[in-house]
């Protein structure tokens, strides 16, 4: 029996999972159609890599629309006819990293702004009367200025209005997320961009985030401080995609066993459009193979949450949550002071789907699921 | 006449109804209806409790049914406890379907924190009806301590996987002093009508009429598994045989003594 793996740095060096493996790559590529539907019709939401590897291979491309019975029936079973919303609020587009394909980056010489606790807490006033209840604090790497407390008196803000508040920063300490807890905040969502250490090295030249294996740890930190929600993903484009998919898998399942009191959930973004973009990427993804990826988690975590911010066109998401979605962002603003249009200022990246958030809930009906506003309850914690 | 009594309560129907997944709040409305339900269930994390203009509150009619509202998401004794009493506080209810489930992809329950809860529950005057895992001791002690019934889950909620834990849940209702509730995991009106012939004195179905694809049918054969299952039961099964009687019986002897 195999030895358990408390670590994931070890789990993912000893799988050459943040490499680019040639052994792995064979492996996918000499996956065969049998092979493949086999994987299809075995008991669904169960994870192990040689399925993945099955799903994500070029044979499975045949086999596509069955993935997407599966994955719809799976879905719809474990998570209703529902479609959960949620919106982000930037407050910070100050940087102190230089990532090469970030329109925030140091180095790309954009409009910075940083919203103060009032200006945030009017940005979200105006997000309520939306109809929202989840909101996601976003900021760049700035943590002069938005610190733990920061934060903190942001979430006493925001509870009044908001059921659920989660945080999409730079890694923070476990004492430091306990905090963040103990303010109202309870989920964390952090990509690590890409598992390969060559290819994040290169994107990520200088500041913190240039520290690998510091971010790699960042949700163990907040599942061991009680985070109950961790958002991960790779930024597709920055590495090639089918490893990118393996290591995210074994992340995921290594947290959902770890801390197995919180909910792990799947993002996907994709390399979009950014001021400043430093270098070209050669492993930009497709629709295709972006829907194929999803199906394939979908398979293996049947209990895992699927996110589509706006980075997707309209189309496609309208499409996706028929698959496999299970939360999406509508009406969404990426630069701090977005919402009331006052302030000018960079944006992370470019938002495709730019309805607004009813009429993506009158789509969300219109595809006969049932647009969920709140999913959690203030209740559930308990400030000092 | 066989009624149905909960904390004093009578209830002519044996099927309960749990309010998520649906893709409406109008389909979940007509469900409820076909169904013939008095007691649905509600998600206190889904609403807002103290809105009576809440969309999903107002798509239940609290003439027709008692509404009862659940812990799920709690991941603890003291959390479960305290969503309890907001709900209290906020609606005036003093029935709460206990649900402490602290993972969230089995969503299996708690059965530590459950008991934990519900002593603490029961003393404070609530009305409690535990959800929990096929376990017949946890479920003595529950009674023990005075909840109003148990809830003990047929398969994992939303897997549809019908009647898993059976063996256990017959443990369950052949040692009951309150009503015993299947919940959780019933696919199919025969998994219904099945926890009933069994002697089950109700059973709460959610995922299975939600996600249907006519919702509202699958709502109305449920309820009609639900009361078929319940005759049965009072009819009086009259067992299988492996095999077929013997033509010369061993005690034949005796009929001339």
């Amino acid at each position: 029996m195999e030895q358990a793996m408390s670590d994931i740095r070890i789990i993912l060096e000893t799988k050459q999972l943040d490499t680019c493996s040639s052994g792995w790559l064979e492996a996918i590529e000499g996956v065969s159609r049998a092979d493949v539907l086999r994987e299809i019709d075995a008991v669904p939401g169960k994870y192990h890599i040689e399925r993945l590897i099955a799903l994500l291979s070029p044979a499975a491309d045949h086999f596509l629309e069955q993935m997407a019975q599966v994955g719809r029936q799976l879905t719809i079973r474990r998570f209703g006819r529902t479609i959960q919303l949620y919106v982000p609020l930037y407050v910070s587009n100050y940087c102190i990293n230089s990532c090469r394909y970030c329109g925030y980056s140091s180095s790309a010489g954009g409009d910075c702004t940083r919203l103060t606790i009032e200006e945030a807490l009017a940005e979200a006033d105006i997000i309520a009367g939306e109809g929202f209840r989840h909101i996601l604090i976003v900021s760049g790497e700035d943590p002069g200025f938005v610190t733990v407390d920061y934060l903190a008196e942001l979430a006493a803000g925001l509870r009044k209005r908001f059921s659920s508040i989660s945080v999409e920063i730079y890694p923070l300490d476990r004492e430091q997320y306990r905090r963040l807890f103990e303010a109202g905040i309870d989920g964390v969502t952090l990509y690590q961009e890409t598992y390969d250490r060559s290819v994040y090295a290169r994107c990520h030249p200088s500041g913190p985030k240039s520290d690998y294996d510091r971010r790699l740890e960042t949700h163990d930190l907040a599942g061991s401080a009680g985070m109950r929600r961790m958002g991960i993903g790779v930024l597709l484009g920055l590495g090639d995609w089918r490893l990118e998919t393996l290591a995210l898998a074994e992340h995921a399942d290594y947290l959902m066993k770890k801390y197995w009191r919180s909910q792990v959930s799947f993002s996907f973004p994709r390399l979009r459009p950014a001021r400043g973009m430093q270098a070209e990427f050669g492993h930009l993804v497709g629709d295709r193979d972006m829907v194929k990826m999803m199906l394939a988690l979908r398979l293996c975590f049947a209990d895992a949450g699927i996110v589509l911010s706006t980075r997707e066109s309209a189309s496609l998401r309208d499409n996706l949550i028929r698959l496999c979605v299970t939360q999406i962002s509508a009406g969404s603003k990426t630069s701090p002071g977005g919402y009331g249009g006052h302030i000018q200022s960079t944006r992370q990246f470019e938002i495709d789907d730019e309805r607004t958030a009813a009429e993506v809930a009158a789509m969300i009906d219109a595809a006969g699921f049932q647009p969920v506003w709140k999913d959690w309850d203030k209740a559930f914690s308990v400030l000092p | 006449m066989d009624k149905l009594v909960i904390a004093g309560r009578r209830f002519e129907s044996r099927l309960f109804i749990g309010t998520g997944k649906y893709s409406s709040n109008a389909v979940m409305a007509e469900a409820i209806a076909a169904s013939g339900t008095e007691m649905v269930t509600v998600a206190l994390r889904r609403v807002d409790i103290d809105n009576e203009n809440d969309d999903l509150l107002a798509a239940i009619d609290r003439r027709k049914y008692l509404l009862l509202p659940n812990t799920s998401g709690a991941r603890d004794a003291a959390e479960a406890v305290r969503l309890a009493r907001l709900a209290r506080a906020a609606s005036g209810i003093e029935w709460i379907k206990l649900e402490v489930t602290p993972d969230p992809y089995y969503l299996l329950p708690d059965g530590t924190e459950t008991l934990k809860a519900a002593e603490e529950l029961v003393k404070d005057g609530f009305i409690v009806l535990p959800y929990i895992n096929a376990d017949p001791i946890l479920a003595k002690r529950l009674q023990d301590i005075g909840t109003a019934t148990v809830m003990p889950l047929a398969s994992p909620i939303g897997s549809n996987q019908g009647l898993k834990t059976r063996a256990a849940i017959e443990i369950i209702i052949a040692q009951a002093t309150v009503p015993v509730v299947v919940d959780a995991g019933l696919g199919l009106p025969s998994h219904a009508a099945e926890a009933m012939e069994m002697g089950a004195d109700a059973v709460l179905v959610n995922t299975a009429i939600a996600t249907a694809k006519d919702p509202v049918m699958m709502a109305g054969a449920f309820a009609k598994a639900v009361e078929g299952g319940r005759e049965a039961f009072r009819a009086g099964f009259a067992g299988q045989k492996a095999q077929a009687s013997a033509s010369s019986p061993l005690t034949g002897f005796l009929r001339n003594d």
